[in-house]
C-alpha cells in the first residue's frame, strides 16, 4: 500500500514588503530587498539597527477589535496567513472534520512584543524586581506562553485534533510543518493547518544579538545588508513574518478535486550536539538530516532541482551549509540552483523555515527560482551557484529546503510534485 | 550513520529511565516517597518581595542546587527551568545505565515539552536593557530565555544527535511530547530522552499567570489546591518535572537495560474550543484506549488532570463517569503535593503513573478531605495497594489543550 502523504493545498504569507502570498512571490523573485532601517521603535542606541519589518495592517486583512487588541504581532500574522491558506485551499473555516484536522504553530521566541512591552509597563521600565501585578494586563498569560498562538489558530480554523507549537529555534517552521506532515502521515489526522510566525523586532531581541553580534551592523546601507554567501557578509539581518499551510492527505485532496502545489516527500530534523550558537565547520549533521529526508522520499540526490538555502549570510553558517550539500548531494551540488530568500526579507527566527517552504511551494508551481540578492563578490569558500541577484527560468519539480538553529537544530525537507515521486 | 537498524513494527516503547524534580522530593525516590507519604511540597510563595500579588501559595522546589551536577559554563548559560531539566535528565540516563548503551549518536533523540522558558534569565536581562541600557545585556539571554534551551543543552550535553524537538501544548504537552517520541522511535530511533521541566515562581511570570483568574487565592497551603473537593477553588502553580529515558522495546531489551518501568501504550491529543471541554476529553479518553487496544474495564487506575475549578473539575469527572461508570475506576490527583507544574506537570504524573505500575501501590490525592458527591468518582484518598496493568494519565491545557495516555506494565 502506498504510503499517506500529506499536499499542499493552501498557501497564506505575510513576509516583509509583501502581506499576502501574491506580493510575497513578486518580491522574493524581484530580486528587490526589503531591508530597511528599524521603524518599530527608536533603535538608535543599538549596535545593529537594520531590520526587514512586515507593513501589516492588521485591519486590512479582516482581523477585529479583538485580536487587534489582545493578539500578540506574532498571532495576528498567524491568523491573517491561516484565513488566506483556507481561502486558497477552498476551505471554510470548520469545513473539514474538525477531529480529523490537527494544528502545528512554529515560532521560536513567541510574544515577545508584548512580554517586552508589558514588561516595561508593569516594572516600571526596569526599576522593580517584584513587578507590580495590579498593572498587568488581562492577556497577559496568553503572551507568556506561545501554545496560545496554536490555540488562536485552531478556534480560528475549527480544528479539534491534536494543537501544538513546535519551538526549535531558528528550525521551528521546518519542524513544525515536519509534525503536522508526521500526523497526516501516520493517519492521527487527514488536515493541518500549519505554519510558523514570527514578530520579534523589539529592543530585547535586537540587544540580545547585538550581544553575541550574529547580526549585521550594515547600518549605513540597510537594503544590501543581507549577504548570504557573499564575502563582504557580516551577520543575518533581523525579519518577521509569517507562513501558514493547508495540509492534505493526497487522497483527501484529490477527492476533493484539488490539484495541489507539491506535497511533503520528506522530512528530517538532527543536532550537532556541538553548541548552542556554533557550527562543526564539516555541516555533517546537517548533510546527515538531508540524507534522511532524500531517503523518505525515494528520490536521488540529483533529482533535486533547487535547494533553499538557510543561507543567514553569517560568517559559519554558509560555509557549513556548502560543507553539508557537498556532503549529502555529492557532485550534484555544484550542479543544482541554490539560493537564501534572506538576503530579500531577512532572518524571521522560527517563522522563516516555514516562509521558506512556501518558496519552495511556489518555485515548483511558477519554474522560477528566487535569486540569493547582495551576492556581487562571492566568498571563495561559498563555491556552489547560488542564483546570484536575478530569478531564474527552470523546471523545478523537486526542492529541497534546509534549517539550521541554535541549539544546534539542523531540518531539511524535500517537496516534490505528485507526478516527481510516481516517476 | 543510518537510522534505520531498528525493526519499526509496531511494539509499545518502554520507559527505562526516570528523573524527578518536584516540590515535595528532589530524585525519583524522595519525591515518590514524600508522595506515597501524602508529604506535600505546597508552600508559601517567596523568593521575591510577593507584597500585592494575590496568589499565596506554590510548590517550589526548595534547595535545589544545580552546582554539583553541571559545569559553571552551562549554568552561566541556562535557566532554573533548563537546570533542572539538564539534572532531570542526568538521572534519568543514569538509571537508564545509558552510559553503557553504546548508543549511536543518532539514534538518540531529545524531546522535551516546554511552556513558559527560561522566565527568571529573561526577566533579569530585560530588566537590564531597559534599566541599564543595550550594551548590558548577557551573550546568555539569546541561548537561555528560548523554548528550546533544554532540548539543545542537553543534546550538547550528551551527545544526542537524532532528531530534536520541544512541543509547546500549555499543560498537555509532556504527554504530547511522549507521543512524539512515539514516532521519533516507530520512524527508526533506538531511544529518546523526553519529558519536562518548568520554572514559573519569578515574579514577571506570576505577573502573567494571575488574570487568569484560575490560581487560588488561598494563604493555608492545605486547603490551596483541592481537586474534586467541596472547596475546590482553583490551583496553585509549581516547579520542576520529570525526564524520561524511553526506548523501542526491541532495542531496551538487547542491551539488557535493567528497569522496565512501563510501556506507552497509548496516545491521543485533542483541541477543545470553548465550550466543549467535556466532548472533547471525553473523545480523546476513548481514543487514547482504541489506541492502546484496551477496553475501560481493563483501566486499573486513572492520574487525573484535577484542575480544580469546579466547572473542569465537573466536566473531567463526568467524562470518568460516562467512560468507566460511576466511581468505577480508582481516580488519583498526587499532584495536590506539587501544584501544576506547567510542561512539567503531565510529565511528573507518568513519572507518578510508572512508579505506581512498578510498586503496586495508588498515590493519594492528598489534602482533599470533602470529595464533592456529585462527582461520582473512587477518589484515592490516601495511598491505596492495587493490582494495577494499565493506569490512564489525562493532562488539560489552558486555552483548550487536551491529552491522554495509557502507561501498562
Amino acid at each position: 500500500m502506498r504510503r499517506r502523504l500529506a499536499a499542499v493545498t493552501g498557501i497564506g504569507v505575510v513576509a516583509p514588503g509583501g502581506v499576502g502570498t501574491k506580493d510575497f512571490w513578486e518580491l522574493i523573485t524581484s530580486g528587490r530587498t526589503a531591508t530597511r532601517g528599524i521603524t518599530h521603535f527608536d533603535a538608535s542606541g543599538f549596535r545593529s539597527r537594520i531590520a526587514a519589518e512586515a507593513d501589516f495592517v492588521p485591519e486590512d486583512v479582516g482581523l477585529g477589535p479583538y485580536e487587534r487588541t489582545r493578539l500578540d504581532r506574532a498571532a495576528q500574522f498567524a491568523l491573517a496567513c491561516a484565513r488566506e491558506a483556507l481561502d486558497d485551499a477552498g476551505l471554510a473555516p470548520g469545513q473539514l472534520p474538525p477531529e480529523r484536522m490537527t494544528v502545528s504553530v512554529g515560532t521560536a521566541v513567541g510574544a515577545t512584543c508584548t512580554l517586552e512591552e508589558q514588561y516595561v509597563r508593569v516594572s516600571s521600565r526596569g526599576e522593580r524586581w517584584a513587578v507590580d501585578p495590579a498593572r498587568a494586563v488581562s492577556f497577559l498569560y496568553d503572551a507568556l506562553v506561545p501554545g496560545s498562538f496554536a490555540a488562536e489558530v485552531a478556534r480560528y480554523a475549527g480544528a479539534e485534533g491534536p494543537a501544538a507549537v513546535i519551538s526549535t529555534g531558528c528550525t521551528s517552521g521546518l519542524d513544525a510543518v515536519a509534525h503536522a506532515a508526521a500526523l497526516i502521515e501516520d493517519g492521527t489526522a487527514d488536515a493541518a493547518v500549519t505554519g510558523a510566525t514570527e514578530a520579534p523586532i523589539s529592543p530585547i531581541t535586537v540587544a540580545c544579538f547585538d550581544a553575541i553580534r550574529a547580526t549585521s551592523a550594515g547600518n549605513d546601507s540597510p537594503a544590501t545588508a543581507s549577504r548570504p554567501f557573499d564575502r563582504e557578509r557580516d551577520g543575518f539581518v533581523l525579519g518577521e513574518g509569517a507562513a501558514f499551510f493547508v495540509l492534505e492527505e493526497l487522497a483527501h485532496a484529490r477527492a476533493r478535486g484539488v490539484v495541489p502545489y507539491c506535497v511533503i516527500a520528506g522530512r528530517a530534523g538532527r543536532a550537532n550536539a556541538f553548541h548552542m550558537t556554533g557550527l562543526r565547520p564539516d555541516g555533517e549533521e546537517m548533510a546527515e538530516a538531508i540524507r534522511v529526508a532524500l531517503r523518505q522520499s525515494g528520490l536521488a540526490p540529483e533529482a533535486v532541482d533547487y535547494v533553499n538555502a538557510h543561507g543567514s549570510g553569517t560568517r559559519q553558517n554558509d560555509r557549513h551549509e556548502t560543507a553539508a550539500f557537498k556532503k549529502s548531494l555529492g557532485e550534484h551540488a555544484y550542479r543544482v540552483p541554490v539560493s537564501s530568500i534572506k538576503s530579500m526579507i531577512g532572518h524571521s527566527l522560527g517563522a522563516i523555515g516555514a516562509i521558506e517552504i512556501a518558496a519552495c511551494a511556489l518555485t515548483i508551481t511558477h519554474d522560477l527560482v528566487p535569486p540569493t540578492a547582495n551576492l556581487r563578490t562571492p566568498d571563495p569558500e561559498c563555491d556552489l551557484d547560488y542564483v546570484p541577484l536575478t530569478a531564474r527560468r527552470r523546471r523545478v519539480d523537486t526542492a529541497l529546503c534546509v534549517g539550521s538553529g541554535f541549539g544546534g537544530f539542523q531540518s531539511a525537507m524535500v517537496l516534490a510534485t505528485p507526478e516527481a515521486l510516481a516517476a | 550513520m543510518s537510522t534505520s537498524t531498528v525493526d519499526t513494527t509496531d511494539d509499545a516503547p518502554v520507559f527505562t529511565g526516570i528523573g524527578v524534580v518536584a516540590p515535595n522530593g528532589t530524585g525519583t525516590e524522595e519525591y515518590w516517597r514524600a508522595t506515597l507519604e501524602g508529604r506535600s511540597g505546597l508552600g508559601p510563595l517567596t523568593g521575591f518581595d510577593t507584597d500585592g500579588y494575590d496568589l499565596h501559595v506554590a510548590g517550589h522546589v526548595t534547595g535545589f542546587d544545580a552546582t554539583p551536577h553541571l559545569p559553571a559554563r552551562v549554568l552561566a548559560e541556562t535557566d532554573r527551568w533548563t537546570r533542572m531539566g539538564l539534572v532531570a535528565a542526568g538521572w534519568a540516563l543514569a538509571d537508564a545505565h545509558a552510559g553503557a548503551a553504546g548508543w549511536d549518536p543518532y539514534e538518540v533523540c531529545v524531546m522535551t515539552a516546554s511552556s513558559s522558558g527560561g522566565n527568571e534569565l529573561g526577566q533579569r536581562e530585560i530588566q537590564k536593557l531597559w534599566h541599564q541600557g543595550p550594551g548590558q545585556v548577557s551573550v546568555y539571554q539569546s541561548i537561555g530565555w528560548f523554548y528550546a534551551a533544554t532540548t539543545g543543552q542537553a543534546s550538547i550535553r550528551h551527545g544526542f544527535k537524532g532528531s530534536c524537538s520541544v512541543l509547546v501544548a500549555e499543560q498537555a504537552g509532556g504527554l504530547d511530547a511522549l507521543a512524539q517520541a512515539r514516532r521519533a522511535l516507530r520512524e527508526g530511533h533506538r531511544a529518546v530522552l523526553t519529558g519536562g521541566t518548568e520554572a514559573p515562581l519569578s515574579p514577571y511570570a506570576v505577573t502573567c499567570q494571575l488574570p487568569t483568574g484560575t490560581l487560588s487565592p488561598a494563604r493555608d497551603p492545605a486547603r490551596a489546591y483541592l481537586p474534586f473537593d467541596e472547596r475546590a477553588a482553583g490551583w496553585v502553580p509549581g516547579e520542576g518535572g520529570a525526564m524520561f529515558v524511553l526506548e523501542h522495546p526491541r532495542a531496551a531489551g538487547e542491551r539488557g537495560a535493567p528497569h522496565r518501568y512501563g510501556r506507552l501504550a497509548g496516545h491521543a491529543a485533542g483541541f477543545a474550543p470553548d465550550g466543549a471541554g467535556r466532548r472533547v476529553l471525553d473523545r480523546v479518553v476513548r481514543l487514547a484506549l482504541d489506541d492502546a487496544g484496551l477496553p475501560p474495564a481493563h483501566v486499573d487506575a486513572v492520574f487525573a488532570d484535577a484542575s480544580a475549578r469546579p466547572g473542569a473539575d465537573a466536566d473531567e469527572s463526568r467524562v470518568l463517569a460516562d467512560v468507566f461508570g460511576p466511581h468505577g475506576v480508582p481516580v488519583t490527583a498526587p499532584k495536590t503535593m506539587t501544584g501544576r507544574l506547567y510542561a512539567g506537570g503531565a510529565a511528573l504524573d507518568v513519572a507518578a503513573a510508572l512508579l505506581a505500575l512498578r510498586d503496586q501501590v495508588l498515590p493519594p490525592t492528598a489534602g482533599v478531605r470533602r470529595p464533592a458527591a456529585h462527582h461520582r468518582l473512587d477518589l484515592v484518598l490516601r495511598t491505596r495497594p492495587a493490582r494495577l496493568r494499565n493506569v490512564l494519565v489525562l493532562a488539560r491545557g489552558e486555552g483548550g489543550f487536551v491529552s491522554a495516555c495509557v502507561l501498562s506494565r
